[in-house]
């Protein structure tokens, strides 16, 4: 019972030492025109919190200490800034215009947003103006398909589906062979949730893929990751695999809106040079925006 | 870019090797490492900070057990501290049950974490256990939340609860007085997901729990949480007072530091920890291999439980088994070898190995065992031998060899190379399955060095 309350004592001593490092803020460094070891050292771990991951802090790091040495006083803020828009900017998204029919298929670990964020974008486009057609390609789930439905109809579109633990594959030719004999702008696919590790769930998505290209073969234009913000360094491992598997083109960051930053973005996009369309900043139709680098970056070092 | 966590700690080891005594100057390289591990694990920079001051508080007055070196004796510590943080041995019953029926079981979280399926999977543990479950549909937000805890419900045999009322309060009292009416001992509530930042949402909660005095109020958490871990699951405890976690998703690669930080920003116990989409993979929570996860130590059960999804259940469990008796044969091997060709993936399979002294390319051979043609050959020269040969390798002479190269159109050197890999094998699943493995694996790595483990391929 003396080593439980102990334990207990102990668990508030370090809830107390995490509290009082989560709250503060990051600002009085970023401020600061020189910083000394403590400092930096303190800095470093703000920048940690931020899913940044170790090596991309060890890089910012670095060049926060060569600047140091370089000059008398400095700009931590715009130093960091700078480094951190320079891996964001590297690869900008292609607008999403349809000229002809467009396949957007949307992939993702499970739980991130991928119906949602499908969803959104249905709503966006058609509120633009233009023909969507959504594919329940999660035949997995349990009432993925109503799910998905009622986002169809939020979003004034019609949804392809057929019944549970049908073929996702079958299911997304009969999509796209519809679209392309109607000439429809988008056809949006759903997937079911995945986590990368899984072979044969990987694999499903090369099927879906080429079968989407027996119909329309530069099918698919878009292949979008969902990634949430709340994810740490494994999402390194989910865009490589994802990107490997099924040849994603763009980044969907979900859950901006709550308190996690998504910083794990960064390495990610110092690895895979890929482009971050759109982030996701609640559950409503209208919250998805088009990503902006400089507000981000922002974001990230205002924790 | 990121070297396996196992390599980091065996650099951590060697670090400290040869050194008679734990001091503040040889520690400081070891726990730089097992900073960095902790860190790639996503484990919360200052729960990794207050961890690795406890470990070196411990460390320095450690004595050095007699037939340990001071790097074993450390990662002794590091490992035994994360478990007893972690929840210790896992023997108390996993819930508290009301004194009056129904135990009302309130599930919560953030959006996606996995609370509605996980509601059916603690339905049926419970169910398995005796109790009588009832689930209660209380996230009247996200579109098909509702229908989706229904077949959730359906699929696990349990009961659901109808009601058309759209507030969350009303559905979850109305539920109440039906399990009581009906006799329903366990009521599990799935709440909508929630950001601990809204304040509305938040509220409800608290009025679910102000209305139905839940037993049990359960923070669903994803494993694969990066450093957030600790403002989520430290505001929802701050706001609503919760009794315990449940990890889901742990069936992917992630190396689950979340848990060690919600752990410390709750003070709550992890209880379970969901392994897939099916309502079975469903456990109790184990310390001991959560904490080996997050130092990345590998884990033979991950490792199984990886293959699983392309070996045939039964064939993995028996190996499991043989492994865990140390009966790991020839024909074992063999048996192994078939499958493979099933798994694809060994590089990923390697790497959950806890192989320390093994380089990322001697790995990398292992694995291209899979696809290398030389698999063929290796199982011919399986195929070549006699069962009893292969229930026990000790038969096999230097006629017997002979016999078997001729068989399989091999050279009896070849023949020799898969016995001295066999015996590797061996010995590896013998290592991996001994409790004191931790304090092993410096003189295994020091075995490996000096052994052929290189040489077959
Ligand atoms: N706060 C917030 N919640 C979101 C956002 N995007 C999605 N969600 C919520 O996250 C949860 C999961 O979203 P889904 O769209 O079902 O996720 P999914 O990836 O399709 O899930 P699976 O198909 O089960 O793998 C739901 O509760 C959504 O409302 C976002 O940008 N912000
Ligand atoms: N791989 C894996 N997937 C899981 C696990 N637990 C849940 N999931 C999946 O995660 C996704 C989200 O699960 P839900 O149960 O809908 O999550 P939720 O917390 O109820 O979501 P909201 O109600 O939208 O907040 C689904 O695709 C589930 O199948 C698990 O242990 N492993
Ligand atoms: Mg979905
Ligand atoms: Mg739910």
């Amino acid at each position: 019972m003396a080593l439980f309350t102990g334990l207990i004592d102990k668990f508030r001593q370090g809830l107390r030492r995490t509290q009082e490092v989560v709250l503060r803020p990051l600002g009085h460094l970023l401020g600061l025109k020189k910083l000394d070891e403590d400092q930096l050292l303190e800095l470093e771990d703000l920048l940690l919190q931020a899913d940044l991951g170790v090596h991309a802090v060890d890089r910012l790091m670095l060049r926060l200490r060569f600047e140091l040495k370089r000059s008398n006083e400095i700009d931590p803020k715009a130093i960091l800034k700078d480094e951190l828009l320079k891996v964001l900017h590297q690869q900008p998204t292609r607008p999403f215009v349809a000229p002809s029919t467009q396949v957007v298929l949307l992939v993702g670990v499970n739980g991130v947003g991928k119906t949602t964020t499908l969803g959104k974008l249905a709503a966006h486009l058609k509120g633009r103006g233009e023909d969507v057609l959504v594919v329940a390609g999660d035949t997995f789930r349990a009432a993925a398909i109503d799910q998905l439905e009622l986002w169809g109809e939020r979003a004034g579109v019609p949804v392809i589906r057929n019944q549970m633990g049908g073929d996702p594959a079958a299911i997304a030719f009969d999509g796209a062979t519809s679209a392309k004999a109607k000439g429809t702008h988008w056809v949006l696919i759903d997937t079911a949730g995945r986590l990368h590790t899984k072979d044969h769930l990987m694999k499903e998505l090369d099927k879906i893929r080429r079968s989407l290209q027996k119909v329309i073969p530069d099918a698919p234009h878009r292949v979008l990751l969902v990634l949430d913000a709340t994810t740490g360094q494994n999402g390194i491992h989910q865009a490589e695999a994802f990107k490997q598997a099924a040849g994603v083109t763009d980044l969907v960051l979900t859950k901006l809106d709550g308190s996690a930053k998504g910083g794990v973005v960064v390495p990610i996009l110092e690895r895979l040079k890929l482009p971050i369309a759109f982030v996701g900043v609640g559950e409503g139709v209208d919250d998805l925006i088009p990503f902006d680098a400089d507000a981000f970056v922002d974001g990230l070092l205002d924790v | 870019m990121f070297d396996s966590l196992t390599e980091k700690l065996s650099k951590a080891m060697k670090a400290l090797r040869g050194q008679s005594k734990l001091t503040e100057s040889n520690i400081d390289e070891a726990l730089r490492e097992v900073r960095m591990a902790l860190l790639e694990a996503d484990v919360h920079v200052a729960v990794a900070r207050t961890f690795l001051t406890r470990v070196k508080e411990k460390a320095l007055g450690a004595e050095v057990l007699q037939g340990l070196n001071p790097g074993q004796a450390f990662i002794d510590i590091v490992h035994k501290e994360l478990v007893e943080i972690m929840g210790g041995q896992a023997d108390e019953k996993p819930l508290s049950f009301a004194a009056q029926p129904p135990t009302v079981v309130m599930m919560v979280g953030l959006q996606g974490a996995g609370k509605t399926t996980t509601c059916g999977k603690l339905a049926k543990f419970l169910k398995k256990n005796g109790s009588s479950p009832l689930l209660v549909p209380a996230d009247v937000y996200r579109p098909a939340a509702i229908e989706q805890l229904h077949v959730v419900a359906k699929d696990a045999g349990i009961p659901s609860f109808h009601h058309e009322s759209k507030n969350p309060v009303e559905i979850c009292e109305a539920a109440l007085k039906e399990a009581k009416l009906k006799g329903w001992d366990v009521v599990i509530l799935d709440t909508a997901g929630r950001l601990h930042l809204d304040e509305t949402l938040m509220a409800e909660l608290s009025r679910i729990k102000a209305a139905c005095e839940p037993s049990e109020i359960l923070f669903v958490a994803d494993a694969m949480t990066g450093q957030d871990a600790v403002r989520s699951a430290g505001s929802f405890h701050e706001q609503l007072g919760i009794t315990g976690v449940i990890l889901t998703k742990t069936d992917g690669d992630t190396r689950g530091g979340a848990a060690f930080s919600i752990k410390q920003a709750t003070g709550r116990p992890i209880k379970f920890t969901g392994s897939g989409e099916k309502l079975d993979d469903f456990e109790r929570f184990h310390p001991d291999r959560m904490a080996q996860r997050i130092l990345g130590m590998g884990d033979v059960l991950s490792l199984i439980e990886h293959a699983k999804d392309k070996i045939d259940e039964k064939d993995a469990e028996r190996l499991a088994n043989r492994m865990a008796k140390n009966q790991f044969t020839l024909e074992d091997m063999r048996q192994q070898f078939q499958q493979v060709s099933k798994l694809g993936s060994m590089t990923k399979i390697m790497g959950m190995l806890p192989l320390p002294g093994i380089t990322k390319e001697q790995k990398e051979q292992m694995a291209g065992l899979a696809t290398d043609k030389r698999m063929k050959h290796l199982t011919a020269i399986l195929d070549s031998m006699t069962p009893k040969e292969r229930a026990n390798h000790n038969l096999l002479d230097a006629k017997r060899k002979r016999r078997v190269a001729g068989g399989s159109g091999r050279s009896v050197q070849e023949v020799n190379q898969l016995i001295k890999q066999y015996l590797e094998m061996k010995k590896m699943m013998t290592q991996m399955n001994d409790p004191k493995f931790m304090t092993r694996m410096q003189r295994m790595a020091g075995a490996m060095k000096g052994g052929g483990m290189g040489s077959p391929f």
